[in-house]
């Protein structure tokens, strides 16, 4: 029971992590149609800014709990204008071309950044130099630390906040608006080039968020790190129905729990027979059954495809 | 459009050709007639996630050379130069045979590398059949010395040598009865975990739980956990260090006092350093005798600092080695031709910065002594060397 | 590529091509003879997935997979594994067989999704095959696991093997210019059948479905099963093109198809223009000599123009190569050499795009 109970932690905690790489993903599709698969590096250099900054205030003596805000500020600083750059460079230019244009782009952003990355920071791994200790509390048997609560916090806290900038404010009707129709959009007076990178810039502040959660919480920072979490995330929206803040949240957790207790529980399950090296087939197969029953993903809108 | 194709082509020939020129261009063979040019190929993945090690490959082959340079190697009566080819293999093995026909169009005299088993294998059969020897430094996979090519040489235990080893330690001198184990699904990672637990069996240990994870992951909480609930006294895992790192720290997070035990993959300075607390405890092997016992070792270390400003990564002593092997086979042989000093390299013997280094009728290391560390007060220490001829007491 | 109009253009280009590995072998050596084939197997796979993405407009990013199949085929059949050695003309159909029935395998259950769905689905797909490939080592070995499987028999027919060199009229032929012409072949059969889908009832069908699936059905023609075919054939020449790269190789493991991999391939045919055999053969041959290139200029060039060799080469090759994908494509976004139709098209696109969206637009009312 406690094991049952240790492994839905584990799993809630690595499912907020995609989540929160999900809702940048999804953010952007939301609006465009695009799967920016350069988001997950986007993730990578905000945390190798989060890096660099953490280290030079921690170096210069600065308060810790300053350090951490100015890092976590830096980054997303830094990540917006890679954002916004991304869209204008490689995205804008190609709105009106054939759909594949703008994924063969993003592929290239994508190595891009990594060897910029690369380049910069070199090839070797950095440890994340967190100044607090994040304790350890019981939770019922199961053992749970300051950082992975913050990570579900936050996730939970990014997703309420987008809801509600989504749904509530001028912002968020155009971007539903540029959502729908850009045609019809443009006409109403809505500057779509504007709410674009803005939602461009947002994705990216998150995904800054993101790469400094993750690094707080798995301690190394590497220059490759950014495209398995990338790939984890973009199954994560797929699950969820891709478009939807909700279905990134929702389809993050849940891989997290597959994944969580597909290792944990398969080879019990087959009697041995399978073992945790399936626990990657397992989570594609739940995706394809969620797939074929619900063709939008758990949450998905029934909407036509886009072009 | 038959315009179109053949300007295309012959664009593309231009570019080729020009790109060849160059090649020769950046080559300076400016030799004087009394002086060898002697070519050394390298090769080991310099981009993606394996690049700070492959890098580290790079830096001791390169160290080797210079020194030679430096101290003057004479090779038949001739005052030879030794010069650095490095390919990029990028961990691929389509990549790697690319690359080892390259370095063998270089006409190089011999080849360092690959770093993985799975480049160093496709890669072999092009240097067995254009007669260039190749020593490899840290392919470990049993098979790489036993497709019967008399080019292929590792300066490395195999993982059956340094599994064997390993369990062996694990079960005799821990005393673990109950052994769980982990492998990242690589060609090392399982290579190696399969080998230790024959070995851990065979010395009377009992393994419980075999998980698995990959070489990209991160997060190890869901396997630990399932661990957690069948309380083995040790756990190997069979990978490298960055998923040796967070896999430590989830370990001891989640509450588990087990031993943890890796093979050469975990024996490197970031695992401490990233690690920090959680590493405390920690087992890892590295073949050969422990670079303080060797004479020349302590001041290989000191100087490849120096040098590159970080330490070691994993096998730039074994590089060099390997260099230096060869060099030694070419002296003894009086020619740097591959056909002429190839049979020598079998026979030859140096005293090494990583161990005595001599090579058995396949190719691979004599002996294989294998040294066990551990991780005390945030630095390794020898614990024992296991097996080799003669064994060497730290 | 009418080439059978011009015939003495025809023969000149024949003999160009005849005589490529000689003539890339006098300038540059054995290495880009290497490249050449490793370019040809590409282009196979690069067609195969043109027949999924560029005809039928289904994205697949799970491709590789049957490349995959095609060379465990052969590496299973052929090699110490099992103790078989089958010969090539038994393993290469029987490959391609069995990678056609992984291709309806993949198709069936994905035949109701659509754009981006589908393209995760076929990923999951693709790291299915690959997972297996890596495990099925235990309890019963099969594919040997990650350790891969070595010694693979060479390509021969009869007692002519394409891994041996041979002497004729005083030319040494090597391994790298036989596997040249053998994967010459191969690709020159692929592109003439993908030249008579393309004109074909079914080529008409692919494209109506690419355009508008509902239409299409309309019009009388059986989706499902048409989309079906486009799995396969697309499939079968991956699992061609597989079993050719296992006895090219000698050596096979699960890291040769991984989904960067599948990346590549997709990048092979979008990059070089889409649906357009000749823009497909295009791109295979640029992204896989890109690189290439870029390893030997990346060094030399920073010599010619900084004196000294300032940033790694090794960090910039690839740094080039991101920028070339990004920049050929914001140069000619419907591919290199876009076929006329989707040139046509890629024009129009704007407008339909609109109008699309104004239906779902109304609909959602």
């Amino acid at each position: 029971m406690e094991i049952l109970l240790q492994q839905i932690v584990n799993g809630l905690v690595q499912g907020s992590v995609y989540a929160l790489v999900a809702l940048g993903y999804t953010m952007v599709y939301g609006i465009l149609g695009l799967i920016n698969f350069a988001h997950g590096e986007v993730v990578m250099i905000g945390a190798m800014i989060a890096l660099t900054v953490l280290q030079t205030l921690l170096a210069a003596a600065v308060a810790p709990v300053l350090a951490v805000v100015l890092s976590l500020l830096a980054a997303m600083a830094v990540c917006m204008a890679l954002g916004y750059s991304i869209e204008r460079i490689a995205y804008r230019p190609l709105r009106n071309a054939p759909r594949l244009a703008p994924l063969i782009t993003a592929i290239g952003v994508s190595i891009v950044l990594q060897n910029l990355a690369m380049m910069i920071w070199g090839r070797e791994y950095h440890s994340f130099p967190l100044p607090f200790n994040s304790t350890s509390h019981q939770l019922g048997g199961a053992i749970v630390n300051d950082v992975q609560i913050a990570i579900v916090a936050v996730a939970l806290l990014i997703m309420s906040a987008l809801m509600w900038l989504v749904q509530r404010t001028r912002m968020g009707r155009a971007m539903r608006a540029v959502a729908e129709n850009p045609a019809a959009a443009a006409l109403m007076g809505v500057d779509i080039n504007r709410v674009i990178s803005a939602t461009f810039m947002l994705g990216s502040a998150l995904a800054a968020i993101a790469g400094f959660m993750v690094s707080a919480n798995y301690g190394i920072v590497h220059y490759y790190m950014g495209f398995m979490l990338g790939l984890k995330a973009f199954t994560a929206a797929v699950l969820g129905g891709i478009g939807n803040l909700r279905g990134a949240m929702l389809g993050g957790v849940l891989l997290g729990l597959i994944e969580s207790l597909g290792a944990g529980y398969i080879g019990d399950l087959t009697g041995g027979f399978l073992g945790s090296n399936y626990q990657d087939v397992f989570a594609f197969l739940v995706l394809i059954a969620v797939l074929i029953l619900r063709p939008s993903g758990l949450l998905g809108e029934k909407l036509a495809e886009r072009a | 459009m038959f315009i179109n194709k053949s300007a295309l082509l012959v664009a593309l020939g231009i570019a080729l050709a020009g790109c060849g020129k160059s090649e020769t261009a950046s080559n300076p063979a400016a030799a004087s007639p009394d002086e060898l040019v002697i070519k050394i190929g390298a090769a080991a993945p310099l981009t993606g996630p394996q690049a700070h090690i492959g890098k580290d490959n790079e830096n001791g082959t390169r160290m080797a050379i210079d020194d030679a340079n430096a101290r003057g190697v004479t090779i038949g009566g001739k005052k030879a130069r030794f010069e650095l080819l490095s390919e990029d293999d990028q961990t691929d093995p389509k990549t790697a045979t690319i690359v080892a026909q390259k370095l063998v169009d270089a006409k190089v005299n011999g080849v360092i590398g690959h770093l993985n088993s799975g480049t160093t294998i496709p890669a072999s059969a092009i240097y067995f059949k254009n007669g260039i020897p190749q020593i490899s430094p840290s392919a470990t996979a049993v098979r790489y010395t036993a497709q019967g090519y008399k080019t292929a040489f590792r300066v490395m235990t195999n993982d059956a040598q340094q599994g064997k080893a390993l369990g062996e330690f694990a079960a005799k001198v821990l005393g673990a009865k109950q052994i769980a184990v982990i492998d990242d699904r690589t060609a090392y990672g399982q290579g190696l975990a399969d080998e230790f637990v024959k070995s851990a069996e065979a010395n009377g240990a009992k393994i419980i739980v075999r998980e698995y994870t990959t070489d990209k992951a991160v997060d190890f909480t869901a396997v630990l956990t399932s661990i957690k609930g069948k309380q083995p006294d040790l756990l190997f895992f069979g990978g490298m260090d960055p998923q040796g790192v967070p896999m430590i720290k989830q370990l001891r997070a989640l509450g588990i006092k087990t031993q943890f035990m890796m093979g050469d993959g975990g024996y490197t300075p970031k695992l401490i350093e990233l690690a920090g607390d959680a590493a405390e405890g920690a087992y890892a092997s590295l073949p050969g005798v422990p670079l303080d016992n060797m004479p020349s070792g302590r001041d290989f270390a000191k100087r490849y600092e120096e040098r590159f400003h970080q330490p070691i990564q994993l096998y730039a002593p074994y590089c060099y080695d390997a260099v230096n092997v060869m060099i030694a086979a070419m002296q003894k042989a009086g020619s740097a031709e591959p056909e002429k000093y190839l049979p020598e390299i079998g026979k030859t013997e140096i005293e090494g910065v990583t161990a005595k280094i001599a090579f058995d009728e396949k190719g691979d290391i004599k002996g294989g002594a294998v040294t066990v560390y551990q991780v005390h007060q945030g630095k390794w220490h020898a614990v024992q060397t296991m097996g080799g001829t003669p064994a060497v007491k730290p | 590529m009418r080439l059978h109009r011009s015939s003495p253009g025809r023969f000149v280009f024949a003999a160009i091509l005849l005589a490529l590995p000689f003539v890339i072998d006098a300038l540059l050596g054995h290495g880009w003879v290497r490249i050449a084939d490793f370019a040809l197997l590409y282009i196979m796979l690069a067609l195969g997935l043109n027949i999924v993405v560029g005809y039928a407009g289904l994205l697949d990013l799970g491709y590789i997979a049957f490349f995959a199949v095609g060379a465990y085929t052969y590496a299973l059949l052929g090699s110490p594994q099992f103790g078989l050695h089958w010969p090539m003309w038994v393993v290469l159909p029987l490959g391609a067989l069995i990678a056609c029935g992984f291709g309806v395998l993949l198709g069936a259950p994905t035949l109701k999704l659509r754009g981006d769905y589908l393209a995760i689905v076929t990923l999951g797909f693709g790291e299915i095959i690959r997972i297996f490939l890596n495990n099925l080592n235990a309890p019963v070995n099969i594919t040997n696991g990650p350790q891969g499987i070595s010694a693979i028999d060479p390509l021969q027919i009869g007692g002519f093997s394409f891994g041996n060199s041979y002497q004729w009229l005083g030319m040494r032929a090597d391994d790298v210019h036989l596997h040249y012409y053998l994967f010459l072949a191969f690709t020159l059969l692929v592109i003439f059948i993908s030249r008579r889908l393309e004109d074909s009832r079914i080529g008409r069908a692919w494209v109506a479905i690419r355009e508008d699936e509902v239409a299409a059905s309309a019009m009388g023609i059986n989706t499902r099963n048409i989309k079906l075919l486009a799995f396969a054939m697309g499939a079968t020449f991956g699992g061609i093109s597989g079993g050719l790269f296992a006895g090219f190789q000698g050596f096979v493991s699960p890291e040769s198809f991984s989904l960067m991999e599948s990346v590549m391939v997709l990048c092979m045919v979008v990059l070089g223009g889409m649906g357009n055999v000749g823009g497909v053969v295009l791109g295979g041959v640029l992204l896989v000599i890109l690189p290439e290139l870029f390893r030997n200029a990346a060094g030399p060039v920073q010599q010619a123009l900084l004196g000294k060799v300032v940033v790694d080469p090794e960090s910039l090759r690839m740094l080039m190569f991101g920028m070339a994908l990004i920049l050929v494509m914001l140069w000619r976004p419907a591919g290199l050499w876009p076929s006329t139709q989707r040139r046509r098209e890629f024009a129009a696109e704007n407008s339909v795009l609109q109008q699309e969206q104004e239906t779902v637009y109304d609909a959602s009312k």
